[in-house]
């Protein structure tokens, strides 16, 4: 009885579906090496690797998968906010991302320079101009959706198209390389570390805190439930629209950054990619509505890091490149699915229906 | 006054618009409808047509950025046909849908050169000029075959990061690759696309180091990008590449910065991919203009770089290959 309630506790726990989600892709990982004979746990496995250049680095598909997962996690949190106070997603995330990577590499080499080695301006104003530029960017977004009330997908679209098209003239329609050790440290490695993990940890704390100690969580969530009400009630409804889209265009700043700092260079045409799609994916993959509302942060965290599990256990399995969007879809298809409500209410319909029969019988 | 100066005038214009009329007679006028602007190699293509067909050389250059529009691209050749140009250049974005424009142009008596990408549901231009992405697949083989007999080499293992899937590059060059390797009876242990970034090589060749590791000693690039984020990711893992280490590297493409790494060591071997095809088409130009015969399918010369140690004599299709030593002359002069 005791060991039931706790199990029904768990299943009960918000997060529990997501939480599944992602141990399950993981689980795939260790039946794979069992077949074939491996160490079961190898994918789970951290070692410290010497790297060539003598430094000492966390190694393993699990590091793999916080390190690459750091940027949609990172653009998770804006878009979770964005999808509860508006009820709508921004899908500029992603150019907006390439915009400001192109903007920085553009500062730090100088306009108009493809490679170069040395910086032109200091790091740190590269950087927070690259950043700011989000910012601007989720501003513009806010202020189309909160205060000119229009709809998000349309709102953002504009950015969506033309943000790329902008950092390509702004790197003069070339891939600017800055091929600079202390650009790299963001998409590189801190110690033993890697940067991206610590940069979207600091993010994440940083917005769980002001959830959690201010009542800004609150006042997004009844903005998303009702905004008339909200207004009604005291909320300054369009401010914190308004405020949602911006914190969203500062971690798409920040994820651009990082992403172009990987590969030490702005590759306008390819930073970001479709990444908005995959931040739209890691909020829903949370157990969030898309409809606004209640949100779940760690469900979005979650979700994101799920995305990245399935890309890397398919690389680990072997899957071709080319059908492996087909199997990522279908495990989507499947996390969508258990998660949708009609499959939810089955399931509490079917369990409540054992225990009035278990009732019975005892 | 008046009178004086309008008889001037005329006088001027009158002497003027034979001698104009003359010019314009004698520059070639040419429609080139581009791609876009999308990658360091694209923009070399463009500058290379801007260079040869320019003023000086003769020629009235009409020239058109379709931004990888296929619509804008044929509005872009129709309006050559309305300009009455002599010739027209098309890198055609799309491979199909180009019949009916090609046909105007026939019927126009415009004749069309085809550049790089091809066209697969018409024939009704003179001929195409591009790289043979075979050749280069082959000419990689080869190379690996014979540098691998010199350095004593006795089993290859190959992981491939190849271009997007697709894409002529992509099939051409793992098409001529993998025909080499079968006939040497090389370990080909995986192909995974990189999709002509830096992000896809670094991703791929991160999760390679860990599928197989200490499991191989060749890793094949299909462009640049892709192997300047292979090396930061073996870099991680701790594998060393180059001339002299645990694992050879081969590129394509061969743009100026993928030579300053055959240079420093990196790269051991890099295949080009030349985008310099106006050379060529004014040589196409020419032959049509003087009546000529001219062949459908005109390859461009490419080079194979490497440094000295790694230079070995090879043969593709029975003909012997040429490496170029990359200096900074070399990659000075290169793209």
């Amino acid at each position: 009885m005791n060991k039931n309630s706790l199990w029904s506790r768990i299943k009960g726990w918000s997060l529990f579906l997501p939480v599944m989600s992602l141990i399950l892709v993981m689980a795939v990982n260790i039946i794979h090496d069992i077949a074939v004979g491996a160490n079961p746990l190898s994918f789970f496995m951290i070692t410290l690797r010497q790297t060539t250049g003598n430094g000492t680095i966390l190694y393993g598909r699990i590091i793999d998968i916080l390190n690459r997962g750091s940027e949609v996690a990172i653009l998770a949190i804006g878009m979770t906010l964005v999808v509860s106070s508006s009820a709508g997603t921004d899908i500029s995330v992603g150019s907006v991302m390439s915009l400001c990577a192109s903007f920085c590499c553009m500062l730090l080499a100088g306009y108009g320079v493809s490679s170069t080695s040395t910086l032109a301006v200091p790091l740190i104003v590269g950087v927070l101009a690259g950043i700011l530029l989000g910012v601007l960017c989720g501003v513009f977004n806010g202020t189309l959706v909160a205060y000119f009330g229009i709809q998000p997908m349309v709102a953002t679209l504009i950015l969506f198209s033309a943000a790329r098209a902008i950092g390509l003239l702004l790197c003069n329609d070339l891939i600017v390389y800055v091929r600079n050790d202390a650009f790299g440290f963001f998409g590189g490695f801190c110690g033993p570390i890697p940067t991206p993990v610590i940069i979207a940890a600091i993010c994440i704390l940083v917005v769980a805190v002001l959830l959690k100690k201010t009542a800004l969580g609150m006042y997004i969530q009844s903005v998303g439930i009702n905004s008339r009400a909200s207004r009604i009630a005291g909320l300054n409804s369009k401010r914190i629209i308004f405020m949602t889209y911006m914190l969203c265009g500062l971690f798409a700043g920040i994820a651009g950054i990082v992403a172009s700092s990987r590969i030490t260079s702005a590759d306008s045409n390819n930073i970001g990619l479709y990444f908005e799609m995959d931040a739209i994916l890691a909020v829903a993959l949370g157990g969030n509505s898309l409809g606004g509302g209640k949100f779940n942060l760690t469900g979005s965290i979650i979700g994101a890091y799920t995305i990245q599990a399935i890309t890397t256990t398919l690389y680990a399995l072997g899957v071709s490149s080319t059908q492996a969007p087909v199997f990522k879809a279908i495990i989507v298809i499947l996390i969508v699915a258990i998660q949708a409500p009609p499959l939810k209410a089955y399931f509490k319909h079917r369990s409540n229906a054992k225990q009035l029969q278990g009732g019975a019988i005892s | 006054m008046r009178k004086i100066s309008k008889i001037i005038v005329t006088a001027m214009a009158a002497a003027l618009l034979p001698a104009m009329a003359a010019q314009a007679e004698e520059l070639i006028s040419i429609g080139f409808a581009q791609v876009g602007h999308e990658s360091d190699w694209r923009t070399a293509s463009t500058k290379s047509c801007q260079d040869v067909f320019s003023e000086e050389n003769g020629y009235d250059l009409s020239f058109v950025d379709c931004d990888n529009d296929e619509a804008a691209q044929k509005e872009a050749v129709r309006s050559f046909i309305e300009q009455d140009v002599d010739y027209i250049i098309i890198d055609p974005i799309i491979a199909t849908g180009w019949d009916t424009v090609l046909t105007e142009c026939e019927d126009a008596g415009i004749p069309v050169i085809v550049i790089d990408r091809t066209i697969d549901d018409s024939d009704k231009y003179a001929a195409w000029v591009g790289s043979n992405f075979k050749t280069e697949g082959l000419a990689a083989g080869e190379w690996l075959a014979a540098y691998a007999e010199k350095q004593g080499i006795e089993e290859l293992n190959v992981l491939t990061i190849s271009g997007s899937t697709g894409s002529s590059a992509q099939i051409g060059r793992s098409e001529g690759f993998n025909e080499v390797a079968e006939k040497y009876g090389w370990n080909l242990i995986d192909e995974q696309t990189g999709d002509f970034t830096e992000a896809g090589g670094q991703e791929v060749m991160e999760n390679y180091c860990k599928s197989y590791e200490g499991q191989f000693n060749v890793v094949v690039c299909q462009n640049d990008n892709e192997a300047f984020g292979a090396m930061t990711a073996m870099d991680n893992a701790g594998v060393t590449y180059g001339p002299g280490n645990d694992v050879i590297l081969i590129s394509y493409d061969a743009c100026t910065a993928g030579l300053e790494d055959v240079k420093a060591g990196k790269i051991t071997a890099d295949f080009e991919c030349n985008p310099l095809a106006a050379p060529f088409v004014e040589e196409v130009i020419k032959k049509l203009a003087a009546g000529e015969e001219v062949e459908k399918e005109v390859y461009m010369v490419e080079h194979w770089y490497a440094l000295e140690d790694q230079i070995v004599e090879f043969e593709v299709d029975g003909e012997a290959q040429e490496m170029t030593l990359v200096t900074d002359e070399v990659i000075e002069a290169q793209y």
